[in-house]
C-alpha cells in the first residue's frame, strides 16, 4: 500500500476509479458530487481517457451506456434528483447487462430538495433504480478509505457479472476529507486483457452478434427467457451479501447504519459500551443484496432492541429490517433528513432512550 | 481522546484553509485520526463560512458536532450563531479586534482572546490572520505538536517557497499569544 494522503471524498472515488481502469467519465454538474466530474476533468486527459461534461443527466447516462458498450471501464457520477433522471438509462443498461459503474452522492429529498447531505434514495436504489424490476450490487462506503476501496473493487463486480453496479454514498461522505491509502494502478496490459476477455460482447467494430452489450436483451430469445436468465445470475448474489458485525456477541441493543450513519453508530456503540449497555451494530456494506440473514439469526431471548439510524425521514432502510425481524423485538428510529445531519449525541440519546425502555 | 473544532468566519478570513491545514498538516505528521468538513450551500457576501475538524486517537463517527470541545470565531455573526454549540467547559477563540468580549454571555467556558486581525496588520500580512489564530489554537490547547503545523506549512506552500517563512512566523506569533493567554 502507499503513503497515506488526506483526500475528500469525491476526489477519492474518481481517483479510485481511474486506478482501477476507468477511462471514460460523463457527468452533469449538481451539488455535492461536483468535485467527482471536475478531478476526472484533470485526471482522464494524464491517463488517456475521455471525459465529457454531458448537456444533461439523460445524455451522460446514454454517454456511460455508450461507452461502456465498448467493455471500456466506464463510470458517471450524480446527485439524488439528478440520479432519478438516470433511471431510463440505468434500467436499459441493466436491460443489456452493461458493467458500467455510477455513483449517488445522496443529498435532500425529495424533488430538488437540499444540497445538503442525506440518505433519502435507499429504497430508489435498492429496490428500483428504473422500470422493470431489475437488481443491481449496491455498495455503501462509511468512511473517504471505504469510498476508494469500494468504487475500485465496484468495476471488478461489474466486469464479474457484466451488470450495472451502484455505489451509494452521501454528500458528507463526499465532501469530508479523510486520510486514505490508494490501491494501485492498473497497468494498460491489465486493462488490454479486461477489455479482451469480454471482446464477445463489446461493440468494438464486428458485425453486431446475439450477444452484444448494447442490445437491450441481446443475452437470450424473448424477455421472459432474458429475464429468467438474469434471475439465476441474481440467485448467485448470496454469496454477494456482505455486512459487518460490530461488537454483536453479547450485544442488546443493536444499532442498523449504512453509510454515513453507521460511522456515527459506531461511536455511539463504543461510547454505549462506556457506560455499561451491551450495544451492537450491524451494518449493511452492500445494501444490496440486503443481509436478511444479519438480522434473522439474532438471538431474541437476548436482543431487546434495535435502533435504525439513517438520515432519511421517513425511514427507508427500516422497511428491510421489519421483513428480516418479522416483529420479534421492537424497532425504534433516530432519523434526520432534508438536509439536516445526524450528530453523535442525537443518535446516543436515542439509543440510551431504547436502553431505558426495553431492558 | 477526541477534539471537535469548529472554526467559523467571515468568507475570505481563511477560515477554510485554517481548518484544512491543520487537518491535513495532522493526517501527514501524526498516526491519529482526523476529519474534515466544510459547510457548503447557498453562502452570502459578507456571511458566515465555517469548517470542522475532529481529531481523534480512536474512528471518528460523525464529522460534525453541536457540542463543541473548541470554538474558534473570527467575526460577530459566528459569535452570535455557534456559541451556543460549545460545550461547557470548552475553549471559545476570539478574533478580538473585531470580536466584542463583551457579547459573550457564558461564564462556564474558557475564552481565548487574540486580536489576529490587528496583529496581522502589524506585520503587513493581512492574509496571516487564519495562521496566526491556528498558532494561538495549538499553543492552548496542545492538540497536535507545533512541528506538524510547521511542516503542514512547508508542505502546503512547496510551490511557492517564499511564503513559508512568514507564514511560520505568524504561526509562531500565534504560538507565542496563546501561551500568554494559557498561563492566565
Amino acid at each position: 500500500m502507499s503513503e497515506r494522503v488526506f483526500m475528500k471524498g469525491c476526489e477519492a472515488i474518481a481517483e479510485a476509479a481511474t486506478r482501477a481502469g476507468c477511462r471514460f467519465f460523463a457527468g452533469y454538474p449538481i451539488t455535492p458530487q461536483n468535485e467527482i466530474p471536475e478531478y476526472f476533468a484533470r485526471r482522464m486527459p494524464e491517463v488517456g481517457g475521455v471525459f465529457v461534461q454531458g448537456e444533461s443527466e439523460v445524455a451522460s447516462v446514454n454517454m456511460l451506456y455508450g461507452a461502456a458498450s465498448t467493455g471500456t471501464r466506464a463510470m458517471s457520477s450524480s446527485s439524488s434528483c439528478g440520479i432519478s433522471l438516470y433511471s431510463e438509462g440505468v434500467s436499459y443498461m441493466n436491460a443489456a447487462r452493461i458493467p458500467a459503474v455510477y455513483v449517488n452522492v445522496q443529498r435532500g429529498g425529495p424533488g430538488i430538495g437540499a444540497i445538503q447531505p442525506a440518505q433519502q434514495d435507499y429504497l430508489q436504489a435498492t429496490k428500483a433504480s428504473g422500470n422493470g424490476g431489475f437488481r443491481m450490487l449496491v455498495l455503501a462506503p462509511a468512511t473517504v478509505q471505504e469510498c476508494v476501496d469500494m468504487t475500485y473493487r465496484a468495476f471488478d463486480l461489474a466486469a464479474k457479472y457484466q451488470n450495472p453496479v451502484l455505489v451509494l454514498t452521501d454528500g458528507v461522505m463526499g465532501t469530508m476529507m479523510e486520510p486514505v491509502e490508494l490501491p494501485p494502478m492498473k497497468s494498460d496490459e491489465e486493462l488490454a486483457e479486461l477489455k479482451a476477455a469480454y471482446h464477445y460482447r463489446a461493440v468494438v467494430g464486428h458485425p453486431l452478434g446475439e450477444a452484444v452489450f448494447c442490445r437491450p436483451g441481446g443475452i437470450g430469445g424473448g424477455w421472459e427467457e432474458i429475464n429468467k436468465e438474469t434471475v439465476k445470475m441474481y440467485e448467485t448474489w448470496d454469496s454477494e451479501v456482505e455486512y459487518e458485525e460490530f461488537m454483536m456477541d453479547d450485544a442488546e441493543i443493536v444499532l442498523a447504519a449504512y453509510g454515513i450513519s453507521a460511522r456515527i453508530s459506531r461511536y455511539v456503540v463504543k461510547a454505549l459500551r462506556k457506560e455499561g449497555i451491551k450495544a451492537g451494530m450491524i451494518r449493511p456494506i452492500k445494501v444490496s443484496p440486503f443481509p436478511y440473514e444479519a438480522f434473522d439469526k439474532l438471538d431474541f431471548d437476548r436482543v431487546k432492541g434495535i435502533l435504525n439510524v439513517e438520515m432519511s425521514i421517513p425511514a427507508q432502510m427500516k422497511w428491510d429490517i421489519e421483513y428480516a425481524v418479522h416483529g420479534r423485538c421492537p424497532i425504534a428510529e433516530s432519523l434526520r433528513s432534508g438536509g439536516e445531519l445526524l450528530t453523535n449525541d442525537q443518535v446516543l440519546a436515542a439509543a440510551r432512550a431504547l436502553a431505558k425502555e426495553v431492558l | 481522546m477526541e477534539r471537535n473544532l469548529m472554526i467559523a468566519g467571515f468568507g475570505g478570513q481563511g477560515v477554510m484553509t485554517m481548518g484544512k491545514l491543520l487537518a491535513e498538516a495532522t493526517s501527514e505528521s501524526t498516526d491519529l485520526q482526523v476529519s474534515f468538513f466544510p459547510s457548503y450551500g447557498a453562502a452570502m457576501r459578507g456571511g458566515t463560512a465555517n469548517c470542522y475538524v475532529v481529531i481523534s486517537d480512536d474512528e471518528i463517527g460523525a464529522p460534525v458536532s453541536n457540542n463543541l470541545d473548541d470554538l474558534v470565531v473570527m467575526n460577530g455573526p459566528s459569535l452570535r450563531k455557534f456559541l451556543p454549540n460549545l460545550k461547557p467547559g470548552g475553549n471559545l477563540f476570539i478574533n478580538s479586534t473585531i470580536v466584542d468580549r463583551a457579547e459573550v454571555k457564558r461564564d462556564d467556558i474558557r475564552v481565548i482572546e487574540a486580536p489576529v486581525t490587528q496583529m496581522a496588520l502589524d506585520i503587513k500580512n493581512e492574509r496571516a490572520l487564519n495562521v496566526l489564530m491556528l498558532g494561538v489554537y495549538v499553543a492552548v490547547t496542545d492538540a497536535v505538536p507545533e512541528d506538524v503545523i510547521i511542516k503542514g506549512i512547508e508542505h502546503k506552500f512547496e510551490a511557492k517557497p517564499h511564503l513559508i517563512a512568514p507564514n511560520v512566523d505568524a504561526f509562531k506569533m500565534g504560538i507565542e499569544v496563546g501561551l500568554k493567554e494559557k498561563a492566565k
